[in-house]
């Protein structure tokens, strides 16, 4: 595997403080590696967005983070913790190497702005020594880029449509070449058609500029075709890290394999969809053990009481994937 | 282009319904203007005199009720609006000449400060939340719930007084004549802070909470967190983008009060005795002077019309969504 270019440690991140405080992300830790395409799956409310909006410090109040490190290599230079930069680093560093795309494709434009102006301003603000010409030589390239018409720089959003206006979007994040690319839900608001379209050019764009990308979806079926590795979150913690191939063909955790059964496969015999029983966990009154346990079909004595760690199962490719399930009590802890 | 030229002819239909209107009510309010005029020279008129005065004021009873509407238009057209009773034989357009400049300089500059300082401050007290900014927010609800009027007679009777840098009414010193000169300016200015600062606390308020409103509304749209992490000054994000959107209400909102600096401040007026609109509305409902009145409500009526033309062509300018293509 190559070089890591953003590691979480133990983040937490939390709505409120004190007592109404809720964990909504619990000791998360997650290695992104440079050119890899890591999932995160799970049902609403299961955290992933707020890991995202945390890692790059966007939290609406009163989202807080609690606690963690996220670190970040830079193509050149140290490494360094984007939770410790100061507002004007932050700045810097927002875009330029960590760009995101937005679940809300309809409202991710300022309305009364023009693409290009939205385009522009980003250089500005990071290239102000870039001539207005360059800058909007670089905005119609992006938009080239991402199969828009370059005569649609003096639309306004309005007038484009959801696809499109998603299009704008991903050529936004790449126009500083950053080098993760944060996709929360990106094609939810879009037909299932316009979805592929999107992400077979997202994945071909990452091919050929080569950032990473932290894909985050509920729909596992996604992650599988088009991620390397995919992360399982539940109740604000990863119960389960592994190959896309590894999660697909046999997953560790009852969770991952309940999300995996609840949707039809193309190929293969029939089989009847599952789903998972119960409705996620309340982030005020988390179930004490295992999160999962008062959902699991598999559980037993030690999962009600004791909190089960990430760590690598006992399996034969066990060095490459991670679990957090008494299932596999053998497990060494990562992270440590 | 096709949208402003639609806009122009449903104003100009409104502006004619309007003038149709003003010129008929005065007619079937009951009344008779020249009997109150008769009564104020008490029986110094001929008869040949009170006759010539129906003709003149066009309450001839002989007369075609659609000849008059056609003469009516045909006056209006010369800016002549009649005679005023009140002021006899001054002619309205005169009296609307000599008191519309004092409206429109007091309100005028006061809406506008009003506007630009409301809207600011609402700016700051939305994208600052939680900040000491909130604190504004009690003083300028109860400041928006006082009546301006009753505001200026606490004023009046607070700040004015025989020792007083404030006069208590009146439009400049008595003593003056109105000019560009040395003494009217500095008098005028100093008779118009008290009213101006009652019309400034009382409408300010509303801005305010208007605009800090709609400022929390739209920073929790997706693009604003897009311009966060785009990374944006918090100024660009402030302005660019949650106040050029959060503007938009309150640009109507602004462009309807500026229909209202004519007639909206009546109060005022007649609290401070300014020699305005207002004012002279007061005086020619206490005389049954039509003419006046009518002319008066004219003023209005083109002064909201145009504020709200100048509304449509604001947004066009600020909203695209509201332009429609070809």
């Amino acid at each position: 595997m190559s070089e890591p270019v953003l590691e979480i440690r133990n983040l937490n991140v939390g709505y409120g403080l004190g007592d109404q405080a809720v964990r909504a992300v619990r000791d998360v830790n997650l290695t992104l590696h440079r050119g890899e395409v890591l999932g995160l799956a799970g049902e609403s409310g299961s955290g992933k967005s707020t890991l995202a909006y945390g890692l790059t410090r966007l939290l609406p109040p009163p989202g807080v983070i609690t606690g963690g490190q996220v670190i970040y290599h830079p193509a050149d230079g140290p490494a360094y913790d984007v939770l410790g930069l100061s507002d004007r680093e932050l700045r810097e560093f927002r875009w330029n190497e960590t760009a995101i795309v937005f679940q809300g494709a309809m409202n991710s434009l300022n309305p009364v702005h023009k693409i290009s102006t939205q385009l522009t301003d980003v250089l500005r603000a990071h290239e102000p020594t870039m001539s207005e010409h360059s800058r909007n030589a670089r905005a119609r390239e992006m938009l080239k880029l991402v199969g828009i018409a370059a005569d649609r720089m003096d639309a306004y959003p309005h007038q484009l449509s959801g696809g499109m206006r998603q299009r704008v979007m991903i050529g936004m994040a790449l126009i500083l070449q950053p080098q993760v690319v944060i996709m929360d839900e990106p094609t939810t608001a879009l037909d299932v058609v316009m979805q592929r379209q999107i992400l077979r050019q997202l994945i071909e764009l990452r091919e050929r500029l080569g950032f990473s990308v932290i894909f985050i979806t509920h729909d596992l079926s996604l992650l599988v075709e088009f991620s390397n590795k995919i992360a399982i979150m539940y109740g604000g913690r990863i119960v389960e890290e592994a190959p896309a191939s590894a999660i697909y063909r046999d997953s560790l955790h009852p969770y991952s394999a309940g999300l995996l059964g609840s949707f039809p496969a193309l190929r293969g015999p029939r089989r009847e969809l599952t789903g998972i029983p119960g409705s996620p966990p309340d982030l005020k009154g988390m179930p004490t053990g295992c999160s999962f346990h008062p959902r699991c079909p598999k559980a037993f004595d030690p999962c009600a009481s004791n909190i089960p760690v990430l760590g690598r199962p006992d399996t034969p490719d066990g060095s490459t994937r991670s679990v957090a399930c008494w299932l596999h009590p053998t497990a060494q802890p990562v992270g440590l | 282009m096709k949208y402003f030229l639609q806009r122009l002819a449903f104003y100009l239909f409104t502006a004619w319904a309007a003038i149709t209107l003003n010129f008929f009510i005065p007619r079937m309010i009951p009344g008779d203007p020249v009997q109150a005029l008769i009564t104020k020279y008490q029986g110094q008129l001929s008869s040949q005199a009170i006759d010539s005065l129906y003709v003149l004021f066009g309450l001839d009873k002989d007369a075609n009720i659609w000849q008059e509407y056609v003469d009516y238009w045909g006056q209006l057209l010369r800016g002549d609006l009649g005679l005023s009773f009140t002021f006899f034989p001054t002619p309205v357009s005169e009296i609307l000449a000599s008191s519309l400049p004092w409206t429109l300089l007091l309100v005028g500059i006061t809406t506008v400060i009003s506007f630009f300082l409301g809207t600011s401050l609402g700016i700051l007290a939305g994208w600052r939340r939680g900040s000491w900014a909130d604190g504004l927010l009690p003083v300028t609800t109860f400041l928006s719930s006082v009546p301006y009027f009753w505001l200026g007679i606490i004023a009046i009777y607070l700040l004015t007084g025989p020792d007083s840098f404030f006069p208590s009414s009146g439009g400049f010193d008595s003593g003056l004549v109105p000019a560009w000169d040395q003494y009217f300016i500095p008098s005028a200015i100093q008779h118009s802070l008290l009213p101006a600062l009652t019309i400034l606390i009382s409408s300010v308020s509303g801005w305010i909470l208007s605009m800090r409103n709609m400022m929390v509304t739209v920073a929790s749209e997706d693009y604003i967190t897009v311009a966060h992490a785009k990374g944006l000054t918090d100024r660009r994000v402030a302005m660019s983008y949650a106040a050029r959107n959060a503007l938009l209400p309150n640009v109507s909102g602004f462009a309807l009060s500026l229909g209202f600096i004519v007639g909206g401040t009546l109060l005022v007026e007649i609290v401070f005795s300014y020699p305005g609109v207002g004012f002279q509305l007061f005086q020619a409902l206490g005389a049954s002077d039509y003419p006046l009145m009518q002319g008066v409500f004219l003023i209005i009526t083109i002064s909201v019309l145009v504020a709200n033309l100048l509304a449509d062509i604001a947004y066009l300018l600020l909203d695209p969504r509201t332009r429609k293509e070809g």
